[in-house]
């Protein structure tokens, strides 16, 4: 096991080598670099010349745009970086790290609520609509799920700020705090409360988005286990059909259950480029796009590097989990 | 006596015939194919998104004609219509005496576009004047190409790269597998950011070009899905005393692979290929939301939504959802058509799955 646990580490690493140079050279191909865009309106002014545009570049590593210059800068960024500097972004103009361990707590925040809304309600309908199937119930359910997958964020979002935030104007549209109210530096309480409110419309977004995928994987894995011969023995035997589908059914369904939530752990970190951006909260995926949109090469490079470091972290740990969960398992 | 033998024969062969025509008539022979093809009828969902896909297809290239014919216009017809827009503000404020008194500022303004759904315009117009109806027909268009576009070539990068790694093994496996390990560890959306600005700012593409590469880009990042379900299938219908023999006929590995093996695959291909059209719609969509999927004046549906953006303004999201709504419902009704038609796929192909 250990073995294998190793081996999968290695593995591991040598994607996240790929992935990086993979970015790196994708990034560094993104000519409207930040300098430019900055430096444009100074050097059409005459405050700055063209010497010193190329000095301010050579000064970010982003002077030489051949195969070998790139190769060179990658090489800086990647010793850099494997001792924790992942650079400045050009955009916040502080250390990608900073902004990065700022930013993602409210991301995990809203992510993680939703997380948990999707497990309580998506699992036990999914169950549900398993031992009912092909009923009225059953069907609905999946409907219901398949168009949570089905709508884009954008617009799920939209319909919803139109009904709550403007027609009945319960809930607040964007931004993290009411920006007209005014509280009191010690008002811990009132700020927290208004934050949350603020949450409210994101957090459902989410939780309608993910919940379908989550009630359908249940329904799914439910029907093949309620198939199988030791549940028809144990309703041979008389238990009660609460018994059966809890206790003998469920408990085989949270193998492939427990392996695919715990493997979706590390990516509530990620941000939700969208969502966030639409709802205006600052998380890390909000900061992500904009800093995308201007260029900021090593925001770019540290955020897309920390997203695919969650991608083999969550493999990692649903393979462990796997392990974990099901005795029967070995894996060589 | 001959005679005789011969009438028993004729006898006989009328038996022989009738026993074959009542076996014809309680036995019918199935082929694989129409048995597949009763199962997925048999499902309400898959009838109810095969319907769905046809209207979106209808609504789409056969829509944009009879406009065409009928009125006489296309995509890009810039309406003015008149009309006057009353626009009120209200703001409450403290009188000397003390009372709350309410201002009311009412302003008109003469405005040509944005008109409300009419006779001639069912939906109305947008910002700029266009036709909201005809331009959902146009950009259904958008979509739907480029879906099928991606998923076709998505699928043949993948049976190509797949069946080769599945059966050579080795480091042909090693190599081709640990290239779909990075791809596939890549995020998604942000490096399609990344690459549509790089191909933005590079001058000598058109705009109206942009969308072909941003095509090859989707399929870049999304054949390695259908690379892992051809090699797994393959790794195990390798396996298979069918493979055996073609083995023992000496024929050529390439011809073991395409000929043999692949076709195998096809149930699996065919369900995720399905589904995979619904994603690719979601990803055109999140695309041309964020301005970066098809240029202005030429209509996306994820456009469409980007009107409703509070971001900038919130006119539009609060008193225009005939600019937007729409074009959301025809990316949930087709995402879904495509769900539920790969689910029925799915369940029709693999009988065990039903009870």
């Amino acid at each position: 096991m250990w073995n294998y646990l190793l081996k999968r580490v290695a593995l591991a690493l040598l994607i996240l080598f790929g992935v990086s140079a993979l970015i790196y050279l994708l990034s560094m191909l993104m000519p409207a670099d930040y300098i430019d865009n900055q430096t444009a309106a100074a050097v059409q002014m005459g405050t700055m010349t063209l010497d010193d545009v190329q000095r301010l570049k050579e000064l970010y590593g982003l002077a030489d745009k051949s195969l070998p210059g790139i190769a060179k800068s990658y090489l800086k960024w990647l010793t850099s970086a494997l001792s924790g500097d992942l650079g400045y972004s050009f955009v916040y103009g502080r250390p990608v790290t900073d902004v990065l361990s700022q930013y993602i707590w409210i991301s995990f925040l809203i992510a993680f609520i939703s997380y948990l809304l999707e497990i309580v309600i998506g699992i036990p309908m999914g169950i549900k609509a398993s031992v009912n199937q092909y009923s009225a119930y059953d069907y609905t359910v999946s409907v219901f799920a398949m168009m949570g997958t089905a709508l884009p964020s954008f617009f799920l979002s939209a319909l919803l700020m139109n009904v709550f935030a403007i027609r009945l104007g319960i809930l607040p549209l964007q931004g993290l705090t009411t920006a007209t109210k005014i509280f009191p530096h010690n008002a811990y309480f009132q700020i927290l409360l208004d934050k949350a409110w603020h949450l409210v419309l994101p957090i459902t977004v989410l939780t309608l988005l993910g919940v379908g995928g989550l009630m359908k994987f249940t329904r799914t894995n439910m029907l093949e286990v309620l198939n199988s011969d030791y549940i028809r023995t144990a309703r041979a035997k008389g238990l009660s059909e609460h018994t059966v589908v809890y206790k003998h059914a469920f408990r085989n369904t949270l193998i492939p259950l427990v392996t695919s939530l715990s493997g979706m752990l590390p990516g509530l970190f990620g941000g939700a480029m969208i969502t966030e951006t639409v709802f205006a909260i600052p998380g890390i995926g909000y900061m992500a796009l904009r800093a995308t949109q201007q260029g900021d090469i090593p925001f770019i490079m540290g955020y897309n590097m920390f997203l695919s470091i969650l991608t083999v972290l969550g493999m990692l740990i649903s393979d462990i989990m796997y392990m974990v969960v099901d005795p029967r398992v070995k894996l060589s | 006596m001959i005679e005789k033998e011969k009438a028993a024969e004729q006898t006989i062969s009328n038996i022989n015939q009738e026993a074959r025509d009542g076996y014809e008539q309680h036995f019918k022979v199935i082929s694989p194919g129409r048995m597949v093809a009763k199962r997925f009828f048999k499902s309400k969902l898959s009838i109810a998104g095969l319907y769905m896909i046809i209207f979106v297809f209808l609504f789409s290239f056969v829509g944009p004609l009879i406009v065409d014919v009928t009125w006489g216009y296309e995509e890009l017809e810039v309406f003015k219509i008149e009309r006057i827009d009353d626009m009120v503000s209200t703001a409450d404020f403290k009188g000397p005496d003390g009372k709350i008194y309410t201002y009311y500022d009412k302003s008109q303004t003469l405005v040509y576009f944005k008109a409300p759904p009419s006779a001639e315009h069912w939906l109305g117009t947008d910002t700029s004047g266009f036709d909201i109806l005809t331009r959902l027909m146009y950009g259904g268009r958008i979509s739907l190409t480029i879906s099928f576009i991606v998923i076709f070539l998505e699928t043949i990068i993948g049976v190509i790269l797949g069946g080769l790694a599945g059966y050579f093994g080795k480091w042909v496996d090693q190599l081709i597998m640990r290239i779909v390990d990075i791809l596939a560890c890549l995020p998604g959306l942000p490096i399609l950011l990344v690459l549509s600005a790089t191909i933005k700012s590079i001058d000598t593409i058109p705009a109206e070009h942009r969308i072909y590469y941003m095509m090859a880009f989707l399929t870049l990042m999304g054949w390695t899905g259908v690379t892992r379900i051809v090699r797994g299938q393959i790794l195990m219908l390798r396996e298979q005393e069918y493979m055996l023999a073609a083995e023992t006929t000496g024929i050529s590995p390439m011809h073991k692979i395409f000929r043999h093996l692949v076709p195998n695959t096809m149930p699996q291909l065919i369900v995720s290929a399905t589904l995979g059209l619904g994603g690719v719609i979601l990803y055109e969509s999140t695309l041309s939301y964020l301005g970066l999927g098809v240029p202005f004046p030429r209509a996306a549906w994820g456009s469409m939504i980007a009107l409703a953006d509070p971001s900038k303004g919130q006119e539009i999201l609060a008193y225009y959802p005939n600019m937007w709504v729409p074009a959301g419902i025809l990316i949930v009704v087709t995402v879904l058509g495509f769900s539920f038609i790969g689910d029925g796929l799915r369940d029709a192909f693999d009988p065990r799955m039903k009870r």
